[in-house]
């Protein structure tokens, strides 16, 4: 017996061949670019375009956090609450990415983060004073597991810390209605400090959730022994959790039942750059430790690590390889480049040396 | 002219070590600068120059579609040749040397761009960033010299082939790309043995030049010339037209860069050990700029400084104008000759020294001493 599967890619409809060699057709229009970099000037938003977004607006949040609202082009393919993104800024004509937390209710259109002001960010510093409605950012489509089941538990707790408020609020905004009994325990500096503070103390005060804001500047921090004189049905609630790794790490290894603990880490800042260090390459499954002084090219060679390589002195960029995460400095120039996760920066290896742990993609 | 080792007034005789080490300290230091003020309005510049360029081209093609008419074929024809020659020099060549790598931006990447050219942008930038930009003008290292098909320095030996050689230089410059594409792939070294003919890494890259020549083609003789209709043939004519104009001013301009008289050559044996001071005095030496005003450089991709370009060749194009003065200084403050000349000064001085070496070293001067001893014998008989 045979079974007639149809066969649903686009290509087997008339009009998905058709389509196809219209874009054949063009393509070898625009050999060897590719149409989509003309179509890019007119309409950069449209579906078939690498993922961006127009900023329709962006305001301030509290003294130090802004909200970003987002306009995705036509590729997104929505989120569910409590995921982030990755987005890519320009910062001085450098493309940097950072992951945010959505805050927006999928159904909105609009994609909405809040950015909290880092010492010595330049990205978040970027958000606040540089960004203008109407400028284009890069865009990944939505990760994360750090989401609420189907249906929801009946009794649910969040705990959170500072900006770690932000992927809670997208649940809170997408389904409060469906969550019967929620209790958040919210740490923050001081009042005023909290991110979106008027809304959530207008939730509570609505009575569809019971907020619980732990002021640090004059209560001290939040552990797990407080948590528990706060909510004393604590065990009974499935709970998500994100803030400070501190506060995370102690919930972690306290909480009773780890399978109804969620936590969501940010990745903090990176280490700061030193001389010399772990260079990792991924793909080669190499580990070695290498001075300020080598390069990478070198190192990894002596290592018996095939590098491509070329003019060895910086000019002919036939070296180049992703730095995934991590320092290296410029043997020439002494300048520092810092790759956050999955940058996948592109450097000359023939002049980088490691400034601190760094992970090479080869 | 002769490689600079061998010359009686050796132009850098009277500079010591320390002189070339500290010409290179300050060079490093001009470059940093460029490094620290680099930032958001030199990205903004490359983008323009790419949205200019993408423009420029789309609507000359878009005329060329009614080039049965005159007006429109000749507007189209420069527009494209216009577009043309700004993919190839300002954004090609400069993205393809990394000069904007530093953006992040996967789209204006070295490791990513392919140009509008017959060869494939990995070959070319394999000859010309690794081989050339580290052995400029070292006879017998930079192939550059005369791309292998002609000499252009007293110190290659002379065979009667090359009496024919202003003719070559006429046909490269008509079908450059195709002369760059042959140079990449090292054509006339590997076709000489059946054992290189057969090499399977040889074929695999002719291969990919057949490649790209096929889809260029495409573009320019198959698919724009149907578009247009009735004006097919005349579509055909006007891009071909401005490939020839492209090859021709990327071959003028580039012949600038090394040929004239002034720029120095070296012997093999003097880079052993060469130091990163010798290294940037080498490229001082080796390389002559052209003068001009602002559309000049852009249309030259900015190689009209192409003794700061082959100092930095990393750094952003546009910000070649900005250094040369400083660069220049250098130059000044050590004796050095910083050789540079209007366009038509250059390209001439570049043609004449091809017409000069195509005869044997001094035959000129030999053929009139000659004459000379004849005119004497017979006066005196």
């Amino acid at each position: 017996m045979t079974t007639f599967v149809p066969d649903q890619s686009p290509r087997a409809t008339p009009r998905g061949r058709l389509r196809e060699r219209v874009w054949q057709l063009a393509a070898a229009a625009t050999h060897p670019r590719d149409p989509a970099d003309y179509l890019d000037m007119f309409r950069p938003l449209r579906s078939g375009a690498d993922l961006r977004a127009r900023v329709v607006d962006v305001r301030p949040e509290t003294a130090d956090a802004v909200t970003v609202v987002l306009r995705p082009g036509g590729a997104w393919r929505g989120h569910q609450p409590g995921q982030y993104v990755r987005i890519g800024i320009e910062v001085d004509g450098v493309r940097l990415w950072r992951s945010y937390s959505l805050t927006s209710a999928p159904e909105n259109g609009l994609l909405t983060i809040t950015a909290k002001a880092v010492p010595d960010g330049v990205v978040s510093a970027h958000l606040a004073q540089e960004l203008r409605p109407g400028q284009l950012v890069h865009l990944d489509q939505a990760v994360g597991d750090f989401v609420l089941p189907d249906p929801a538990p009946t009794k649910v707790l969040f705990v959170t810390g500072g900006s770690g408020i932000t992927p809670v609020m997208g649940m809170l905004r997408a389904g409060l209605d469906r969550l019967k009994d929620v209790v958040l325990v919210h740490s923050e500096a001081c009042a005023d400090d909290v991110i979106f503070g008027s809304e959530l103390r207008r939730f509570a005060e609505d009575g569809r959730l019971r907020l619980v804001e732990q002021h640090t500047d004059t209560h001290g921090r939040l552990d797990v022994a407080a948590l528990a004189e706060l909510v004393p049905d604590l065990a009974e609630r499935e709970t998500w959790a994100c803030g400070p790794a501190g506060l995370l790490d102690a919930l972690e290894e306290q909480w009773a039942d780890p399978e109804l603990l969620h936590t969501e880490r940010f990745r903090t800042a990176l280490a700061e750059p030193g001389d010399g260090g772990t260079v990792r390459f991924t793909a080669a499954g190499v580990t070695l430790e290498a001075d300020g002084a080598t390069p990478i090219l070198e190192a990894g060679e002596d290592a018996g690590v095939l590098m491509p390589s070329g003019c060895r002195m910086g000019i002919c960029f036939s070296c180049v390889l992703p730095l995934r995460e991590g320092s290296v400095r410029d043997l020439r120039s002494g300048e520092v480049t810092t790759a956050a996760p999955g940058d996948g920066v592109l450097i000359q290896t023939c002049i980088s040396a490691a400034a601190g742990s760094c992970d090479i993609d080869l | 002219m002769t490689v600079l080792q061998k010359k009686a007034d050796n132009p850098i005789a009277h500079l010591s070590a320390d002189d070339i080490e500290e010409i290179g300290r300050r060079l490093d230091e001009i470059r940093a600068e460029v490094i620290e003020a680099r930032g958001a309005s030199d990205a903004a510049y490359i983008r323009k120059v790419i949205n200019v360029q993408r423009k420029l081209e789309l609507s000359s093609r878009a005329v060329l579609l009614l080039s049965l008419f005159p007006p429109a074929w000749l507007i189209g024809t420069a527009g494209l040749s216009v577009a043309k020659i700004l993919e190839n020099m300002e954004i090609g060549h400069n993205v393809m040397h990394g000069q904007w790598d530093w953006m992040r931006d996967q789209k204006i990447h070295s490791t990513t761009w392919e140009w509008d050219h017959a060869s494939p942008s990995d070959q070319w930038k394999h000859s010309h960033n690794e081989l050339h930009h580290t052995y400029t003008n070292v006879v017998g290292k930079d192939n550059d010299l005369g791309y292998g098909i002609m000499r252009v320095d007293e110190d290659q030996r002379w065979y009667p082939l090359y009496l024919a050689q202003p003719l070559w230089n006429f046909i490269n410059a008509m079908f450059f790309e195709y002369g760059i594409a042959a140079y990449d792939l090292e054509l006339g070294k590997n076709l000489a043995s059946k054992e290189s003919r057969r090499d399977p890494e040889f074929k695999a890259r002719a291969k990919q030049v057949f490649k790209k020549i096929r889809g260029q083609m495409t573009k320019d003789y198959v698919v724009h010339p149907l578009l247009s209709g009735p004006s097919a043939l005349h579509t055909l004519a006007a891009n071909f037209t401005a490939n020839i104009v492209r090859n021709v001013w990327a071959h003028s301009v580039i012949m600038c860069g090394h040929f004239p008289e002034g720029v120095e050559t070296f012997e093999r044996k003097s880079i052993d050990g060469e130091t990163r001071g010798e290294w940037y005095l080498r490229q001082m030496l080796g390389s002559a700029n052209i003068s001009g005003g602002r559309a000049m450089h852009i249309m030259t991709g900015n190689l009209s400084y192409q003794i700061e370009h082959h100092l930095f060749p990393d750094l952003p194009s546009n910000r070649y104008q900005e250094i040369a003065p400083k660069v220049r200084a250098i130059f000044d403050e050590y004796g050095l000759k910083y050789t540079t000349g209007p366009l038509p000064k250059q390209v001439g001085s570049a043609w004449a020294k091809v017409v000069r070496l195509s005869l044997p070293n001094d035959f000129a001067k030999k053929l009139t001493s000659r004459l000379g001893v004849r005119r004497l014998a017979l006066s005196a008989g």
